[in-house]
């Protein structure tokens, strides 16, 4: 099937979710990936080939689930680049390629002798987008980050927590999809660049800047009001509603997040929770129920405590509350019409995993859908297709540098 | 992209794909009921005093546009919103059909057939729940965020971090959608319309809890500070000399890591309070790094990696966060302090990624310090936004939008 980018073909260094992440979504849309990866640590630079979740009891580099989640649809060499061997093989990959990019520290490209002035060389027009912490220039360039770090110093991890105390922070590494939208960005926007003009360029992307741009109201409130955020559970930012949290409901750790907007839906909200309190004249404008927040939120939890989840928030929806179940993975994965119709978890067939589950695309494209059927390469696995067949060398020379490590 | 003229109508989850355009150096004309879009009037605002030219969380999503204001219930009106949508290459809007039906992307498209639009909503086009109400606190409950993200103590309730992340992460994908859109345009001629889910977006941006549940149907469960993981791990968060927390990444593995861990308690004058150094020591000794697998299952490896826990938190009790993040990187041992974004954006490594955007808003007689973009163009330099739009301040511009078919 010819996808939207069925046109391009990327030399992707990169990995982790951060980069993989970015180079997934250009897969899913036809473009040609290759993952160049280091056969000496068995491509282990990214960890997710080597941790689990394992589908079985099975372990090892090609069957870490986390790694063909985040590479399904690409293709994967290995190549050497402490030999001169293998640094020739990345250059001819680099000549028929569109897109060079990586997420490796700051200057670890240019140590190998692949910066972006080697890479133009190679090839005039290159694309080279590099995705690091921090960046290539600034005090902190040497710095090395990973998710949660990023999330610290960017400023998101203290925005999420209750307050005086430990923050909650983000229970994932948020900023590596965040750095893997910003790749993708920055990506696209230079192939667009280059279609224009027929220049490529260096674009340098700093993670911990990606967060603090996702943040931008909160930043402002600071540039202009000298106003510093500061973490309110799950009260509203700026108090702009009240009541706005999350809520017990019966079961088990279940929980509904309820959001009233105005002092209509706060009507709305008492009638659905037959709680006559919350249309007392204590409560009767937001600036009162902002100043008697806490007791407000109790008032909401004891009424919502001995409600069923999914029941609660269908009927304050049906009236016209923002609401919904904090829903578990069964629930918001299995459990959505709408992602079924649109299908966002695809099955993919993996050599050795088998067949499983991987995410796929949020957005529906009328001309060229995305499209994910293979699982991530082995360690290796298109050698002879991109090394061999792309790159023109013969059977007896990949046999002979496999041999002796270069591949 | 100062090639690309880009229509925003103005919906709820808009702005964010539109700033990024803009941001990139599109013409992004952002089009208003009379009225003024909603987000006009969300806070803060500047100075605490309302204004629909005032609101931060407007400027933050919304600089470097140009607003017209439409009436579409005036049949003049809708059909220059017409025209105005022929001249355009990217519309980005909040369905497949705009003005209340009356503009829809399929009569459009077959007048136009290289147009670009964007649908950016909360469950997708065609949705049955197209009409519920949602706020970025219930996007993020029901598309799955939230359900990582809290304390290891159950009885408080999931939490969710500020910045109005769903609107980042819809908006996120709307400006990758446009930008492939156009890479597909840019080969064929041939423009689609592309259908961003929000919630599916938030589904696939939670990181190891989805591929956890898809392979395995393991349930990854919140903790303080940390990955949701579906069983219990070791805190990662210290607490600093100066009452803020820092998190601590990745533990060391290597001999020579554990050598640099001595040292630096040493340094500090801590070695003495701190008698599992012992097992650092056995660790710096080692031919071979830890092996982290080993956890919990050899008492040596279990004691070790509990003694570099132990010491990270004693130095890091004994510095302030920021100094401790600085100490540990220059140390090389990845960590972060947990800024507020005030700090976060003041700081020196910010400043010097050009993370500071003066921004002239000759309206308030003021210069707003606004954040720039997390990446470094090399050949298409980002040029600094215009302060976000007046409403209807480009209204003079409309008609020569609307003339403007022939683009």
């Amino acid at each position: 099937m010819t996808g939207a980018l069925s046109h391009l073909r990327v030399c992707d260094l990169s990995g982790q979710l951060a980069g993989a992440g970015a180079t997934k979504i250009l897969a899913a849309f036809g473009a040609q990936v290759i993952r160049v990866e280091d056969p000496v640590s068995r491509g282990l630079w990214d960890a997710l080939r080597g941790v689990g979740p394992y589908v079985d009891e099975r372990r090892g580099v090609d069957l870490g689930a986390g790694f063909n989640n985040h590479n399904a649809g690409k293709y994967g060499v290995t190549i050497n680049l402490r030999t001169d061997e293998g640094k020739q093989l990345l250059r001819e990959l680099v000549a028929v390629s569109d897109v060079v990019c990586e997420n490796f520290a700051a200057g670890v490209m240019e140590n190998r002798g692949f910066g972006y002035e080697d890479l133009q060389r190679i090839k005039s027009d290159i694309v080279y987008v590099s995705n690091c912490g921090f960046g290539h220039s600034g005090p902190y360039r040497d710095f090395k980050t990973w998710g949660p770090i990023v999330q610290a110093v960017s400023g998101l991890t203290y925005t999420s927590g209750l307050p005086d105390t430990e923050p909650a922070g983000w229970g994932f590494s948020y900023m590596d999809h965040g750095s893997a939208f910003y790749m993708t960005v920055a990506i696209m926007a230079a192939l667009h660049h280059r279609e224009r003009t027929g220049e490529g360029q260096h674009v340098d992307l700093a993670t911990v800047p990606a967060g603090m741009a996702m943040l931008p109201t909160e930043i402002l409130d600071w540039t202009v009001n000298r106003h510093m955020t500061q973490p309110s559970g799950n009260r509203a930012d700026f108090d702009e509603y009240a009541p706005h949290g999350i809520y017990p409901c019966a079961g088990a750790d279940r929980w509904i997040a309820i959001a009233c907007r105005d002092d209509r839906e706060v009507a709305l909200l008492a009638k659905v929770l037959d709680e006559p309190t919350l249309t007392a004249d204590r409560f009767a404008t937001l600036p009162q129920r902002l100043a008697s927040v806490t007791e407000l939120d109790a008032v909401v939890g004891a009424a919502t405590a001995s409600r069923d989840a999914p029941t609660l928030a269908a009927d304050l929806v049906a009236t016209g509350v923002p609401a919904s179940v904090v829903k578990s993975p069964a629930e918001r994965i299995d459990g959505d019409a709408d992602l079924t119709r649109m299908g966002l978890f695809p099955s993919v067939t993996h050599p050795d995993i088998g067949k499983v589950r991987v995410e796929g695309i949020p957005m529906t494209f009328s001309a060229t859908p995305w499209h994910l059927d293979a699982g991530a390469p082995k360690l290796g696995q298109h050698n002879d297709e991109i090394l061999g067949k792309l790159l023109g060398h013969d059977a007896q020379s990949l046999a002979d540098w496999a041999e002796r490590g270069v591949i | 992209m100062s090639d690309l003229r880009v229509i925003e109508i103005s919906d709820q989850y808009t702005p964010i794909a539109g700033r990024v355009l803009a941001e990139l150096g599109a013409d992004v004309i952002v089009v208003e009921p009379p009225e003024g879009s909603p987000h006009r009037r969300r806070p803060p605002f500047v100075d605490g005093d309302p204004g629909l030219d005032r609101s931060l969380r407007w400027w933050g999503a919304n600089a470097g546009k140009r607003s017209v204001t439409i009436d579409v219930d005036d049949s003049a009106a809708l059909e220059l919103l017409r025209r105005v949508i022929a001249g355009a290459d990217v519309v980005l809007a909040g369905s497949d059909r705009v003005a209340g039906d009356r503009l829809r992307y399929s009569e459009l498209s077959s007048e136009h057939p290289g147009l670009i639009w964007v649908s950016i909503s909360p469950f997708g086009i065609g949705s049955a729940r197209a009409d519920d109400p949602v706020t970025d606190l219930t996007v993020l409950a029901g598309g799955g965020p939230i359900w990582n993200c809290g304390y290891d103590d159950h009885t408080i309730p999931p939490m969710r971090g500020s910045g109005d992340q769903s609107a980042n992460i819809g908006g996120m994908y709307g400006a990758i959608g446009a930008l492939i859109a156009l890479a597909h345009r840019d080969h064929t001629r041939v423009g689609q319309i592309v259908d961003v889910n929000v919630t599916a977006a938030c589904n696939v941006t939670c990181e190891q809890t989805t591929y956890h549940w898809l392979v395995n149907q393991a349930v990854c469960l919140r903790q303080t500070g940390r990955h949701a993981y579906p069983r219990r791990s070791s805190p990662v968060q210290v607490l600093c000399a100066d009452g803020h927390y820092a998190t601590t990444g990745v533990l060391p593995r290597k001999p020579d890591e554990f050598t640099r861990l001595l040292q630096w308690l040493s340094d500090l004058g801590l070695t003495e309070e701190l008698p599992e150094a012992f097992f650092l020591e056995l660790a710096a000794g080692r031919d071979e790094p830890v092996d982290l697998a080993a956890i919990g299952e050899d008492e040596e490896t279990t004691a070790i990696l509990s003694a570099a826990r132990d010491a990270m938190r004693l130095i890091a009790s004994h510095l302030p966060a920021k100094e401790f993040f600085l100490a540990s990187q220059r140390r090389g041992f990845p960590a972060g302090a947990i800024l507020p974004p005030h700090e976060a954006f003041d700081d020196e490594h910010s400043v010097a990624r050009g993370m500071h955007v003066p921004v002239a808003h000759p309206e308030l007689d003021r210069t707003v310090i606004y954040p720039g973009a997390p990446y470094v163009f090399g050949g298409s330099p980002l040029t600094p936004p215009t302060r976000a739009p007046l409403l209807g301040e480009h209204n003079g511009i409309v008609h020569s939008l609307a003339d403007d078919i022939a683009r």
